[in-house]
């Protein structure tokens, strides 16, 4: 990896919300043209580190650095100016439901790009077709299932041709064969084009496809960085339970712990 | 506990007071510098907001001003009958609906119609990740949503107004013809003796600033909303009920200023 140019750079970044610590000092480095899939348990984070990276929270402290900037500390017009450098894929789709399918996808070029309607046009149908939704254009988003949603939010997120694309759980609620297609997508821009991409994913199925490196988050701290196969023979028991899917480990769900009992009368004792 | 919980909501009410002057800021900036760093106001947001704020008002304006205008003749002419100055009743419409009813009920109506609307549509964009979006698409959510809104109400709240003064007085020429007597041609000379440009100047000047609130306050609320559809519920009720107090309020401080400036 340290032959590659490294992107992104995240610094002990820690971010509070009210009293609870949600990331606790990450650090990270991400490089050119690689896949890197972000893990780890529901609600640990993940969508709050992407939004650091994107620039849309600031950290409580910490840095970010992103194009040889820290974009915790760019004002808005340097925001603006990488952001035109990368693509986002929200994790419900964020279609604007005032606009159609196609107006939805070609709003950052009417926007950021001075063309002609009618390449506007074909690269609406070019886009589109690389999501497997050709002749959708003209449906409102309201019409859509959650699935396309998220593949449009997809086509929206390359419209601008980024560098880097962040995914947030980009195949959760797609049937098998449109989460190959789309994990497919993800492999052939990396390869093909040397995009960066940072996916978040639940789907051990997907992750072991596209990843070329894995970052597992527990509790606000990485846990481990490492290739594939790397995690796959981690020995920490949290992330073996988190590839295989048990219930029981270390990883509790259930309070079955010595304090349950203590916490469901808590009230009754008060 | 009293005390603290007081301080808390003084706080609360500074910190969106300043957020709400911040807003109109950054409005005015986008409006006025936005075209010299090639990004103008987006003409076709702006004009979808005028028609929706302005042309599809006009039925409830009508409705509202038309029946308070009978409203105000016939208690009018109750009091003035007593005096045997009927005709009177002409020239209290005239003034009272362009000075003061018109602008303040027609803004009330339209911060009820329009100011909700405003809310509950941003802070739908907000709850689902849109307005996020938007940034990352490297477009300035004030710049995009909340300036054509600004400019449309601007616009069309004093023409609403307008409407619904000249609504207002047919209601009453309606009561003064058919109930009390008047000859329409006596009726409509009344009321152009009695009123003046600056009856109609200060009723605007007023909706001007009323249409400030109603958008300044609805985006606020919509742009700074959280907690999924409840909160959408939560946000849009505010922006109305604040609405509704701080156009009460200006209504008074302005109907004062222009008083004390005449003596
Ligand atoms: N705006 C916010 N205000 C307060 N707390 C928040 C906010 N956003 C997220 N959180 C909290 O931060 C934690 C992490 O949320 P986040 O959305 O990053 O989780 P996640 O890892 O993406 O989970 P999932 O896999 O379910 O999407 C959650 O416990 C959530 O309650
Ligand atoms: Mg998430």
């Amino acid at each position: 990896m340290s032959d590659k140019e490294i992107v992104i750079s995240v610094r002990n970044l820690t971010r509070n919300f009210g009293e609870r610590r949600i990331l606790n000092g990450i650090n990270l480095e991400i490089c050119q043209g690689e896949t890197l899939v972000i893990m780890g348990g529901s609600g640990c984070g993940k969508s709050t580190l992407l939004r650091h990276l994107i620039g849309s929270m600031k950290p409580d402290s910490g840095e970010v650095w992103m194009f040889g900037q820290d974009i915790a500390k760019a004002n808005e017009d340097e925001l603006d100016q990488i952001r035109k450098k990368f693509g986002m894929l929200f994790q419900s789709g964020a279609l604007f439901d005032s606009m159609t399918v196609g107006e939805n996808i070609a709003l950052p070029l009417r926007e950021h790009a001075k063309l002609d309607e009618d390449i506007i046009s074909i690269i609406i149908k070019m886009k589109l077709e690389l999501v497997g939704l050709r002749g959708f254009e003209n449906l409102m988003p309201s019409q859509l299932s959650g699935g396309m949603k998220k593949r449009v939010g997809l086509a929206r997120a390359l419209v601008m041709d980024p560098k880097i694309i962040f995914y947030d759980e980009p195949t959760a609620g797609l049937d098998p064969v449109m989460t190959g297609v789309v994990d497919k997508l993800t492999i052939d821009l990396t390869r093909k084009l040397n995009i960066t991409s940072v996916v978040v994913t639940h789907d051990m199925g997907s992750v072991f496809r596209i990843a070329d490196r894995i970052v597992m988050l527990h509790q606000g701290n990485v846990l481990q960085i490492g290739t594939p196969d790397e995690i796959k023979h981690s020995k920490n028991p949290i992330i073996q339970q988190f590839i295989t899917g048990a219930a029981e480990g270390p990883i509790s769900f259930m309070q079955t712990g010595d304090n349950y009992l203590e916490h469901l009368t808590s009230k009754i004792k008060e | 506990m009293i005390l603290e919980s007081l301080g808390k909501t003084t706080l609360s009410v500074i910190k969106q007071t300043r957020e709400v002057f911040l807003l109109l800021g950054q409005s005015l900036y986008w409006f006025f510098v936005g075209p010299f760093k090639k990004k103008p106001v987006s003409r076709k947001g702006f004009f979808a907001q005028t028609v929706f704020a302005g042309v599809e008002s006009l039925a409830i304006v009508f409705f509202v001003d038309f029946f308070i205008g009978m409203v105000l003749a016939m208690q009018s002419a109750y009091q003035l009958q007593q005096l045997g100055a009927t005709i009177y009743v002409a020239a209290l419409v005239g003034v009272s609906m362009t000075r003061e009813i018109g602008p303040v009920l027609t803004s009330l109506v339209i911060a009820g119609r329009v100011g909700a609307a405003i809310t509950a549509e941003l802070a739908t964009m907000k709850v689902t990740e849109q307005v996020e979006a938007l940034e990352t698409l490297s477009l300035n959510p004030v710049r995009y949503l909340v300036v054509p809104r600004f400019l449309a109400l601007l616009l069309m709240l004093p023409c609403l107004v307008i409407v619904g003064d000249l609504i207002g007085m047919f209601g009453g020429f309606v009561v003064g013809v058919t109930q009390l007597h008047l000859t329409p041609g006596l009726y409509f000379d009344t009321t152009i003796n009695f009123l003046t440009i600056k009856d109609i100047m200060t009723g605007l000047l007023k909706s001007a600033v009323f249409s400030i609130i109603i958008t300044m306050i609805a985006c606020h609320q919509g742009l700074s909303t959280e907690g999924g559809a409840e909160g959408v519920g939560r946000s849009t009720t505010r922006s109305v009920v604040t609405s509704f107090i701080l156009i009460i309020i200006a209504d008074a401080i302005l109907t004062a200023l222009f008083y004390f400036a005449k003596t």
